[in-house]
């Protein structure tokens, strides 16, 4: 073959190649829904990954006895990393349309995965006969996860927001474990002798980044008597005393009392990381942001206890509830549906299965005994079989949470929009964290124009 | 005999003569599509390629930019987008703060580069071991060299490398990341010490192609180490620095990484926000991937803007 000749051929070929790779690329999933034998196919997210061997055992057992018990049903896994939903990785599999069949999210993304086009409507399937306990699965979650009646998640977590403290360092500070703050005021005292410590400890941490400032400073704000947005939702409404009480009080212990620590600027990781290196005495967060602490920042479970979050003068009038669930990717057959509702039932609603399986997670120390996932409805018979397994199998001293269950403060949900609203906040929590002559009117107007333009653009 | 041509089939000087016939065929697509049959073969490749990663995604960005999907639902909003994301108070000081970095990022990611060429290219031995000194920032991924910077370098508390430095100097410390004002001077430094190790390899390349005569004519005169620089060194590169300041330009005004990494996004009071961040933002934490697209098309206008002076100093060069 001449030269000529072999570099056409070769060109061709390499054309040919390219063709075939991007046909490659473009080839679908060969999941077909149901296959010959006329078995029910569905994805899921959120399997752990290969680094949480226990975690990723228990999941792939339960995918095994499912499909045994349920022998038409095929169960395809899918691991979308640790974080079973990092804003960012979740935004772009939405707007990708590469999500599972049955994909896990967050009460807050309700809003987003209705305007990615990707939810399904699942309210005719959702029943009885699909999740056995549906009808014990409190209906305040149901309501987060629907929208004009209609239902797009079946809910698998909840929590609500306390205040988090370390009992070894509230020791050393002189400290009541037994009586940790119940006011913001005794939040700056208890701060002001933890911090005193030295080491670089902090005595009180906040977030302020990555989404992590404006979700505190909602919680922050319920427990003042406050609210996000006006009831109709179509305006901000924190520019007010209570949101600059709230940011008085960070700036007060920031720079007033300097007991916050050097380090601001904290997204999630940050501060548990630092919290599981001994070095946060206070900070306020869900039950299983201690499971994080000791699973993820090799902290220990004992050091940790849980109080109710404190309001300005007296009991918090309000706390930040939150939670998970898992959606329906539009397009599932109705069999996809129900096959998708029967497996988040037995590994997610189902006392002694799955995430209930506390005879399992014992012995594997994983927590038992947290206050926590709070899915079923007070007096329904799922929460009472819940309650007696977690109390038979508790592995986590319960009386450190004993003071938070016993001192329950009215849960209130997130704002509409919540994750949009969160990164505007952020600006206002970094401002009052790292600034010491931090105008608060100004940091909580900007925020307020920036919701507002927000909110109206979305109507 | 007189000697006529066929229009288009005149011999330039020089030229050796087609071995196709001339005619009415010479012209066709098909005839030239075969006549070049390789080059194109190899064209479609990366035509695709382009196609695929580069125009359509730009294209798609430019349409969803006058669009708004909501429930799925995609409909037309004109200018409603961009409007929205000029009312944004983030989207003047991302811009202040990109131009701003810009600004730094070209006085010291660019005179320290070629300071560093010049004395390297002054060394007659172990060039090579410094060079690679001189590159191995490079090498480290942009990542893992940020967070030596976040949790090392720029920790505020006393303990942090540079204010222990600053400290045994008795010079006052800083809050770094977590001050407004310094948030971008500590960005521009991370960021020149990240980068600058390619620049210093492209202008000791230009460096050493002056011929090194006129340094000697120069000595010659009794021109000293400045007067050298700045009479032989900087006109004979003036064409490489002019290059590489527009790209420079091009390169930082889209940081990203720096923001996200050192400041955890947009920083105190939005003093780490970049224009690049802010379409991140908007894309994917504020549910709004139509105002990121608008603010993505107004940054691809400021850009082409400096490419189009880029593109026209490489012509000259050319």
């Amino acid at each position: 073959m001449s030269v000529p000749q072999y570099r056409k051929a070769a060109a061709l070929a390499l054309v040919a190649g390219l063709g075939l790779s991007l046909a490659a690329c473009s080839t679908k999933s060969d999941d077909a829904p149901n296959d010959a034998s006329g078995k029910v196919t569905i994805t899921v997210d959120c399997q752990p990954v290969g680094s949480q061997k226990e975690l990723l055992k228990n999941w792939n057992d339960d995918v095994v006895e499912f499909q045994r018990q349920n022998p038409n049903i095929v169960i395809k896994s899918v691991s979308v990393g640790e974080q079973c939903n990092n804003p960012p990785d979740f935004t772009a599999r939405l707007a990708g349309g590469t999500v599972t069949d049955v994909f896990y999210g967050y009460m807050t993304d309700l809003q987003q995965v209705l305007d990615s086009g990707q939810a399904m409507d699942i309210t005719e399937f959702a029943n009885k006969d699909t999740v056995p306990t549906w009808d014990s699965v409190d209906p305040a979650l149901k309501e987060v996860f629907s929208d004009g009646g209609k239902l797009y998640a079946a809910p698998v977590k909840n929590y609500s927001m306390g205040l988090v403290y370390n009992k070894v360092l509230f020791q050393q500070a002189g400290l009541d474990v037994n009586s940790p703050p119940k006011t913001w005021v005794e939040v700056r005292d208890a701060a002001k002798k933890i911090s005193a410590l030295g080491k670089g400890i902090a005595g009180y941490s906040e977030y302020s980044a990555g989404n992590t400032g404006g979700w505190h400073f909602t919680s922050l704000l319920y427990s003042q008597g406050g609210q996000m947005l006006t009831a109709d939702g179509k305006k901000a409404d924190f520019n007010n005393a209570t949101g600059k009480q709230v940011l008085q009080n960070l700036k007060d212990m920031r720079y007033g009392d300097k007991s916050m620590g050097d380090r601001q600027l904290l997204q999630w990781g940050d501060l548990l990381t630092n919290a599981g290196a001994g070095k946060v005495g206070m900070f306020i967060g869900a039950p299983d942001a201690t499971q994080a602490i000791v699973s993820q920042f090799r902290g220990k479970f004992q050091d940790w206890a849980m109080a109710p979050l404190p309001g300005q003068d007296g009991a918090a009038k309000g706390t930040l509830g939150g939670g998970e669930g898992y959606f329906f990717k539009k397009g599932l057959s109705p069999e996809q549906v129900k096959a998708g509702l029967k497996w988040i039932a037995y590994q997610k609603l189902t006392p002694g299965k799955g995430q209930f399986d506390y005879v399992r997670a014992k012995p594997q120390n994983y927590p038992v005994g947290l206050p926590q996932p709070l899915l079923f409805a007070n007096g329904s018979e799922a929460q009472k079989q819940e309650l007696e397994l977690r109390k038979a199998n508790a592995n986590v001293d319960t009386a450190n949470f004993a003071i938070f269950e016993a001192n329950p403060v009215p849960i209130k949900g997130e704002p509409r929009n919540a994750q949009a609203i969160y990164a505007v906040l952020d600006a206002a929590m970094s401002g009052v964290l790292t600034n010491p002559n931090a105008n608060i009117d100004a940091l909580l107007k900007t925020a307020e124009d920036k919701v507002n333009k927000l909110l109206a653009a979305e109507s | 005999m007189a000697i006529t041509t066929v229009p288009g089939t005149r011999r330039e000087p020089g030229r050796p003569a087609s071995p196709y016939p001339a005619g009415p065929q010479r012209t066709s697509l098909g005839r030239k599509v075969r006549d070049n049959l390789t080059g194109h073969a190899f064209l479609i490749g990366a035509v695709i390629c382009f196609g695929f990663f580069s125009w359509y995604p730009m294209i798609r960005g430019v349409v969803m930019s006058f669009q708004r999907t909501r429930r799925g639902v995609t409909t037309w909003v004109g200018w409603d987008n961009y409007d929205r994301i000029i009312g944004d108070p983030s989207f003047w000081a991302a811009w202040k703060n990109t131009f701003y970095f810009t600004v730094l990022a070209l006085v010291l990611g660019y005179a320290v580069p070629f300071f560093v060429a010049i004395l390297l290219n002054e060394f007659r031995h172990a060039q090579g071991y410094l060079r690679i000194l001189v590159y191995l920032p490079v090498m480290l991924p942009p990542a893992s060299a940020l967070f030596l910077f976040k949790f090392y370098g720029y920790d505020p508390s006393d303990a942090g490398l540079f204010n222990s430095i600053l400290k045994a100097l008795h010079l006052p410390t800083s809050q770094w990341m977590q001050s407004p004002e310094m948030t971008m001077p500590a960005m521009v430094i991370a960021s020149t010490w990240m980068n600058m190790g390619g620049a210093v390899l492209i202008y000791l390349a230009a460096l050493q192609n002056i011929p090194g005569e006129l340094y000697e004519a120069a000595e010659l005169d009794g021109a000293g180490i400045w007067r050298r620089i700045r009479n032989v060194t900087i006109p004979q590169t003036r064409l490489i620095l002019a290059l590489l300041a527009m790209l420079q330009i091009v390169a930082t005004m889209q940081f990203f990484i720096e923001p996200l990494i050192l400041a955890n996004g947009t920083g105190a009071e939005d003093s780490a926000t970049s224009v690049a961040y802010l379409i991140y933002q908007h894309g994917f934490f504020q549910n709004d991937l139509n105002g990121a697209a608008a603010l993505g098309v107004i940054m691809l206008v400021v850009l082409a803007g400096f490419s189009a002076v880029y593109v026209r100093l490489s012509s000259k060069q050319d």
